[in-house]
């Protein structure tokens, strides 16, 4: 048992078998959700985008203004000019409303890890950096190792590097709560009750293009994320964060 | 089984107890309030009743955002519509001088208005913006007599709950809650940038709703019903968007 400790000191690695846990049952299962939901945003989205591939800046924007930019891609609304002599079956039906469900489902399951998070000292403990691995030194290291795609080592099967908790630190307290503030700026409902939330991103087509920027960012994360579980051992990453046992075993190569 | 594992199992059935129970009167408690969607039964219904109950707890006051004279955009956008119908067309000949808003269900006094009479009400008007679904939007000013004024005219009954609406398109009808339909900013339009509402922006008659998306918009507006039920239209969804596969409620 015991899956509700966390341990996260290097020193453990030493003595590790397979009997303490790498991530608690709370964060397995808040990430697994998170995974799920952000593939249904990521699917239902780029449907949604397909129907209207033109971005703007500002207020407004339609076929009949200059667009910002315009990804090279047919549409599924015969109304959008893109060069393509089709047009894709229209998929923003379902499309809007597994967006919506999946983003509430993702907004309270993050909600319910932050506040867990916060209490078990989970944030603090395995994703807030050492001030001793802040400094210049460690950093550029740390960095160097990751251009050589060095391979990481014993101890960081139990805890996260520097870079590592940096990212994920960027990811939940930049990334995240931007998708949801560009997401809910362009509610006009919503923002008829907070007017503030549109106008300081510049208009409600300033929020679209936004959060297109900020998906595309969260998609490169999740790549980068993916490409870095591979590196480190798939099969002993993907384990320990669907059982939470991060044995010492070698991968298999 | 160690104590602690026990214990946890213990406190788990019980707070898996505690959160059904919690759903349940939830549940029961956003019905009574008017808080869930006509259409929230389905695979989706979880998302549009959050969303309809939160924003209709947000939102039910608030005054769509309104813009200046130098905001409102060159060119609103006529989006494609299927052609007209025999009935629109001939409405159309005749400059649509016979063209009438009827209103009846749940009312003391039903009625029917030619447009000369509904532009005889106190007129209003305002540059909100209109955004479609798909990601575009305009500005624009838009002129006509608020919703709530002739539902004062026709009386209401008290038990009244939704307003639903009819294009002459027999394909396109939409409803809104009370909330939406007495809100000050709910007009029937017949004008748009000081001009008559032209045909491809819904013309001569549309109902303007700046809080949702513009499918609720409806245009060529013909006829309205008051009800307290929305069972028995169509497939008893609310609209025909969720019959569509779109959401009933478009504030987002």
């Amino acid at each position: 048992m015991g899956d509700s400790v966390c341990i996260s000191r290097a020193t453990s690695a030493t003595s590790a078998t397979t009997v303490a846990s790498r991530h608690s049952a709370f964060v397995r299962v808040t990430h697994w959700i998170t995974t799920l939901c952000f593939i249904a945003l990521l699917v239902s989205g780029i449907e949604v985008v397909i129907s209207h591939p033109r971005f703007y800046w500002g207020e407004t924007g339609s076929v009949l203004t200059q667009p910002l930019f315009k990804l090279p891609i047919p549409s599924s609304r015969a109304l959008v000019p893109t060069g393509y002599g089709y047009v894709l079956p229209d998929q923003n039906g379902w499309s809007r409303a597994l967006h919506f469900q999946a983003a509430w489902v993702l907004v309270l399951t993050g909600l319910l890890y932050l506040i867990s998070g916060f209490f078990t000292g989970h944030l603090r403990k395995n994703l807030l950096p050492g001030k001793a691995d802040l400094s210049w030194r460690v950093l550029s290291t740390a960095i160097a190792d990751h251009l050589r795609f060095k391979r990481p080592s014993e101890a960081e099967a139990w805890s996260y590097n520097v870079l590592q908790r940096l990212a994920y630190l960027f990811v939940i307290f930049v990334l995240f709560p931007l998708v949801i503030w560009t997401g809910l700026a362009m509610s006009l409902a919503f923002v008829s009750a907070f007017p503030a939330t549109v106008t300081l991103l510049g208009g409600q087509q300033s929020a679209r293009t936004i959060h297109f920027f900020v998906s595309l960012s969260l998609v490169l994360f999740l790549l980068v994320h993916i490409v870095m579980v591979w590196f480190a051992g798939f099969r002993s990453r993907m384990r320990a964060m669907i059982t939470g046992r991060a044995g010492t075993d070698k991968e298999p190569t | 089984m160690s104590d602690l594992s026990r214990r946890k199992l213990i406190w788990t059935g019980l707070a898996a107890a505690a959160g059904v129970t919690g759903l349940g009167v939830a549940a029961r408690i956003a019905q009574k309030y008017g808080l869930v969607p006509p259409d929230h039964g389905g695979i989706y219904g979880l998302g549009e009743t959050l969303t309809y109950a939160s924003q209709r707890l947000l939102t039910r006051h608030s005054l769509a955002r309104e813009f200046s004279r130098s905001q409102i955009s060159k060119r609103p956008v006529p989006n494609e519509m299927p052609p007209l119908n025999e009935a629109f067309k001939h409405l159309q000949a005749g400059g649509f001088a016979d063209w009438r808003l009827s209103v009846d269900g749940m009312v003391a006094r039903p009625g029917t208005f030619s447009l000369a009479q509904l532009k005889s009400y106190p007129s209003r008007s305002q540059i909100t913006q209109l955004a479609c679904e798909e990601g575009w939007s305009y500005i624009a000013e838009w002129t006509g007599v608020a919703l709530s004024h002739i539902l004062e005219l026709v009386g209401i009954q008290p038990q009244a709950r939704y307003v639903v609406y009819f294009s002459i398109d027999p394909d396109w009808w939409e409803s809104i809650d009370m909330a939406d339909a007495l809100h000050p900013q709910t007009f029937i339009a017949y004008g748009l940038n000081g001009d008559e509402l032209p045909v491809g922006n819904g013309g001569p008659l549309r109902l303007r709703l700046p809080r949702q998306l513009g499918y609720k918009s409806v245009k060529f507006i013909t006829h309205m019903t008051v009800t307290d039920s929305l069972k028995g239209f169509g497939k008893g969804l609310g609209s025909a968007a969720p019959e569509a596969g779109y959401a009933w409620y478009a504030g987002i």
